[in-house]
């Protein structure tokens, strides 16, 4: 994981600097002694951890967070108890380290962030697939919207693909290859070097076809074993 | 007031890195005697709040020389002192001569 420090105080910073080298999940990017150059540092780059204390003069830990939109996970390292309450109320604080820090709190801290860092990350990756819908392609200089729901099948046609939805067919520069990797792998199955299809509306499945719409598409060898895995079968 | 101040935090953490514990007797060389001067004349000026401010900097050194019954002795001495309270102030500045004689034998 990718961590920066923001401290006021040099020997907190070395400190925080020291438990981060013995830490083999972590790395230091940078280290800050004003919430300001943080800021303007966050506002630029990405990062996974933040190594965050409260009490700085003029603009505090807290302030740090209220300006950051989406802030990364945050451990708090401060000398101060009483803040812990307060502390909780942020979603991105996942720790709260009182000073003078033990590498083996540290650590358990850091396991925390980890842990934490993961969960979020199976979450913003299962709101992806549920948002994404539809794909977007150049038609005439057009950005036409194609919901995936709608598409019967695509086509292989030289450097052009022919996407056959229920309604129309669009003809678009692009590739077999390029848009496979744009549907969702379990709405649709590339049957043929030249034939993607929607294995919802298979009508039904004969030898080395299959009959979607009014279409009679070819299955190769290879790609049938897995034809027959997606199939309810009786 | 018995205690002493010791490296232990600062060894246990080292891990044997004799450049880092140099460097933390280093940042407590330089800055704990600028931070008497500060807290000194912010004591003078009966600016209590900056005072406060200036525990709670050195706060954070008296835990590291693993001084724990002196921390808590500035916990509640910065709590006092934004209360405009110096009933602690005794024992805390034996606390900062005790340091300061212990970090100049280094």
């Amino acid at each position: 994981m990718k961590s920066i420090i923001i401290d006021d105080e040099e020997m907190a910073r070395a400190i925080i600097e020291q438990l981060i080298s013995k830490n083999k999940k972590l790395s230091l990017v940078e280290s800050f002694s004003n919430a300001i150059d943080a800021i303007k540092y966050l506002n630029q780059n990405t990062i996974d951890l933040i190594f965050l204390d409260i009490h700085m003069p003029t603009f505090t830990g807290f302030d740090l967070l209220q300006t950051l939109k989406n802030p990364p996970k945050v451990i708090l390292t401060t000398s101060d108890k009483n803040f812990a309450i307060e502390a909780f109320e942020y979603d991105c604080i996942v720790d709260y380290l009182v000073k003078p820090v033990t590498q083996k709190r540290f650590d358990k801290a850091v396991q925390k962030a980890t842990l934490f860092s993961q969960a979020s990350n199976v979450e913003s990756k299962s709101k992806e697939t549920e948002v994404i819908n539809e794909l977007y392609v150049n038609i005439d200089r057009r950005l036409v919207k194609i919901n995936f729901a709608t598409i019967n099948l695509i086509e292989a046609k030289g450097d052009y693909i022919l996407i056959k939805t229920d309604g129309k067919n669009y003809t678009v520069h692009s590739t077999m290859k390029k848009i496979e990797e744009k549907l969702p792998d379990d709405l649709f199955l590339k049957v043929h070097r030249s034939f993607i299809i929607n294995t919802k509306k298979i009508i039904d499945i004969e030898d080395n076809s299959v009959l979607i719409s009014n279409n009679v598409i070819p299955v190769s060898r290879s790609n049938r074993p897995e034809l027959m895995k997606r199939l309810n079968l009786l | 007031m018995t205690e002493k101040p010791n490296l232990k935090y600062i060894k246990e953490i080292s891990g044997g890195d004799l450049i880092f514990e140099e460097k933390m007797l280093e940042i407590v060389k330089n800055e704990l005697p600028e931070e008497i001067k500060s807290y000194e004349t912010f004591l003078k000026e009966q600016n209590f709040k900056q005072a406060a401010e200036i525990v709670h900097k050195i706060k954070h050194k008296i835990s590291t020389l693993g001084l724990e019954k002196s921390y808590q002795v500035a916990i509640d001495y910065e709590e006092e002192l934004k209360k405009k309270i110096t009933k602690s102030k005794t024992q805390f500045d034996t606390i900062l001569k005790v340091m300061v004689n212990f970090i100049n034998q280094y």
